[in-house]
Order: C-alpha cells, then sequence, then structure tokens
C-alpha cells in the first residue's frame, strides 16, 4: 500500500469509526465516559484499596524460618481454574 | 567508623541471617544481643514479605497463603528494595515467578502477577488528561500516518498466551468463578482518573495497540496490523484506544 492509498485508507477507517462513536463536536466529557463500553472488556475490580504496601503495618510476631526446604504446593483457587496445566501434584520442592 | 559504613555495615547483617551483630551495636548491658537483633532482622523479612502479599493479592489467592509465602521468602531472600519506597517492592516479582520451578504447572501465574504489577503503578502513576476523541476529528489524511501518540503514564498493555483479564476478575469477588473461554487475552491497564481500570482488547487489536504505546507512527503499527488481518478495523481500533483513555497526547513525527 503506497502512502497516499493508506493515508485515504486510515482516513476512511478513522471517519467512520467517528461517526460510530455518536461524535459531535465539541465533544462532552460525559458522553466519552458513555463510549467506553463499546470497545474492550471492562473489567470490575473491587480492591480499590490496594494501593500496594507500605499503607499499613506489618505484623512483627511472625517466625520468619527463612528455610530452603519448602515444600508447598499451588492449593488456592488455581484448582478451579479449567484451562491452568495444574493437576494439583505433589511436586517436590528443590532449594 | 564513619556513618555510611556503619550504615552499610548495618544492613549487611540485616540481610544475612548468620551475620554478627553490628559493631557498636549492644544492649542496655552494654553488650551485643544476637537473638533481639534477629528479632528484628526477621520483622524486616516479614515486612517485605508481606508487602508483596498486598500488592499481589490475585496472585496470593491463586496458589494459597502458604505457597506465596515461600515464594515470596525466597523472593526477599534476593531481592531486597530498590527505593525506599515500598509501593514499588516486587516490580520484578513477576519476573522471579516465570523462573520459580515450583510454580511452573501455573503456566498463567506471572502473567496474573504482572497485571496485578501494573496495577498498582497505575494507581500511582502521575496524573494526565487522557487525549480527547475531538482531536482526531480535524486531521487531514496526509496528517494521520506520521502521528504518534504518547501513552498515558499510566498504562500497561500487557499480551498474554492466557486469558488474564479474566482470571483476575474472577478473583475480584468472595467467590471464585472458574473461567470458561481460556484464551490469549491482551489486557490494558490504565487509571484516567481516580479509579484503575482494566480492559481486555479485542482479540487482534493488540499489536496494533502495542506499537503505538511503544511510539511508533500510526501508519506504521496500522500497516502492521493490516498486513497481520486485512480486515483489521484501523479506526474502531483507534477511536477505542482513546475512550480507554490509553493516550495522553498526540504529534506529528517521534514522541519526545
Amino acid at each position: 500500500m503506497n502512502r497516499s492509498t493508506l493515508a485515504l485508507a486510515l482516513a476512511g477507517s478513522l471517519t467512520a469509526a467517528l461517526a460510530g462513536a455518536a461524535f459531535a463536536a465539541p465533544l462532552a466529557p460525559e458522553k466519552m465516559a458513555g463510549n467506553e463500553k463499546c470497545y474492550g472488556i471492562a473489567l470490575k475490580g473491587q480492591n480499590d484499596c490496594a494501593a500496594g504496601p507500605g499503607t499499613s503495618c506489618a505484623g512483627t510476631s511472625t517466625m520468619d524460618y527463612q528455610g530452603n526446604a519448602w515444600k508447598a504446593v499451588p492449593k488456592g483457587t488455581c484448582v478451579t481454574m479449567k484451562g491452568g496445566s495444574h493437576m494439583g501434584s505433589l511436586t517436590p520442592i528443590k532449594s | 567508623m564513619d556513618s555510611a559504613t556503619r550504615q552499610h555495615g548495618f544492613a549487611q547483617a540485616l540481610l544475612h541471617p548468620g551475620a554478627l551483630v553490628p559493631p557498636g551495636l549492644t544492649g542496655a548491658r552494654g553488650t551485643a544481643d544476637a537473638a533481639r537483633f534477629a528479632v528484628y532482622r526477621n520483622n524486616v523479612h516479614v515486612g517485605l514479605t508481606r508487602a508483596l502479599a498486598q500488592r499481589f493479592i490475585v496472585t496470593e489467592r491463586l496458589v494459597g497463603a502458604e505457597f506465596f509465602a515461600g515464594m515470596a521468602r525466597a523472593y526477599v531472600g534476593g531481592c531486597k528494595p530498590a527505593s525506599p519506597l515500598l509501593m514499588h517492592y516486587g516490580d520484578d516479582f513477576p519476573d522471579f515467578i516465570a523462573d520459580f520451578a515450583p510454580a511452573a504447572t501455573l503456566p498463567y501465574l506471572a502473567d496474573v502477577a504482572r497485571l496485578e504489577a501494573a496495577w498498582t503503578r497505575a494507581y500511582h502513576a502521575a496524573d494526565a488528561a487522557p487525549l480527547a476523541l475531538a482531536r482526531l476529528a480535524g486531521l487531514a489524511p496526509e496528517e494521520m500516518a506520521g502521528l504518534t501518540l504518547r501513552a498515558h503514564p499510566s498504562a500497561t498493555l500487557l499480551h498474554s498466551a492466557h486469558p488474564v483479564g479474566a482470571i483476575w476478575a474472577a478473583h475480584q469477588g468472595a467467590t471464585v468463578t472458574p473461567v470458561e473461554s481460556w484464551n490469549a487475552e491482551t489486557v490494558l491497564v490504565v487509571r484516567p482518573d481516580m479509579a484503575v481500570s482494566v480492559h481486555v482488547l479485542p482479540p487482534g487489536d493488540g499489536p496494533f495497540a502495542a506499537r503505538l504505546l511503544a511510539g511508533h507512527a500510526l501508519g506504521e503499527a496500522a500497516e502492521a496490523a493490516l498486513a497481520v488481518d486485512p480486515g483489521f478495523d484501523f479506526g474502531t481500533a483507534l477511536v477505542g484506544l482513546l475512550t480507554l483513555s490509553a493516550f495522553s497526547d498526540m504529534q506529528q513525527g517521534d514522541v519526545p
């Protein structure tokens, strides 16, 4: 595709998309917010308080053994994830 | 002993369980107390482990608290904070997970952690007004191909061979819903205003979005997408990305 053909193709495609977005100048912010549902799947997050660490004081009474001899296997919700390859097998941990 | 040497010695003693109590550090009786110092050392270690658990909430739920604690402990053992800002701690924890042999049974785990790391980064990123859709309207066709867009400071695009967005979303409530459709996903994490949003992009739009966010010109990004899929809808993809607030500005030529 040469440069001018590409430019026209892009412009045409963009014009159509802008029309489809119910675009009218000047565009009000509340209208833009409504467009969000048209593209991409918005995933609802509930962990708004998860601003990351450093916002609370970590406990001081946990004994941490810092050991390498650790035999834990994943046993959280991963077992409900259908497509994962996790089989719940007991995998010995190499230190 | 000068202050820098003293601090370095103190830090080294903190990081290595077998190290001696730093010289000059004594209890009320004037003698070094290894047991007390071990408590302090333990608190530092536990604090960092907890910091990871606070940041990587879904990752922890996926593997369970015990497994996560062990994995976090292994990471903390080798990686100490590079910044006094604890919110940045664990930026490379996802890479560590990717290489962590015991987690190899969960190939999606590192990408879920990447999403969570991006979420926190977006939360703390600089505020910026998103690029308005109105600015696209006045463009002449010949101006379009050379245009580059500036990524929104909070924006991270994450492509995964796994349904990371769906897995993450499934863990946002008290009950975890199974992920039925196991497909690759490209996820955009961005914070246009006060709230971080996570979006799964339409299949096929990921490479286009990735090129734009990396600073490639519109024409180049569109041609690459069209080469893969002749039916690629450039306009819809661009308008879509703008409405999701992926960009903060645009200009002719390279992003400065």
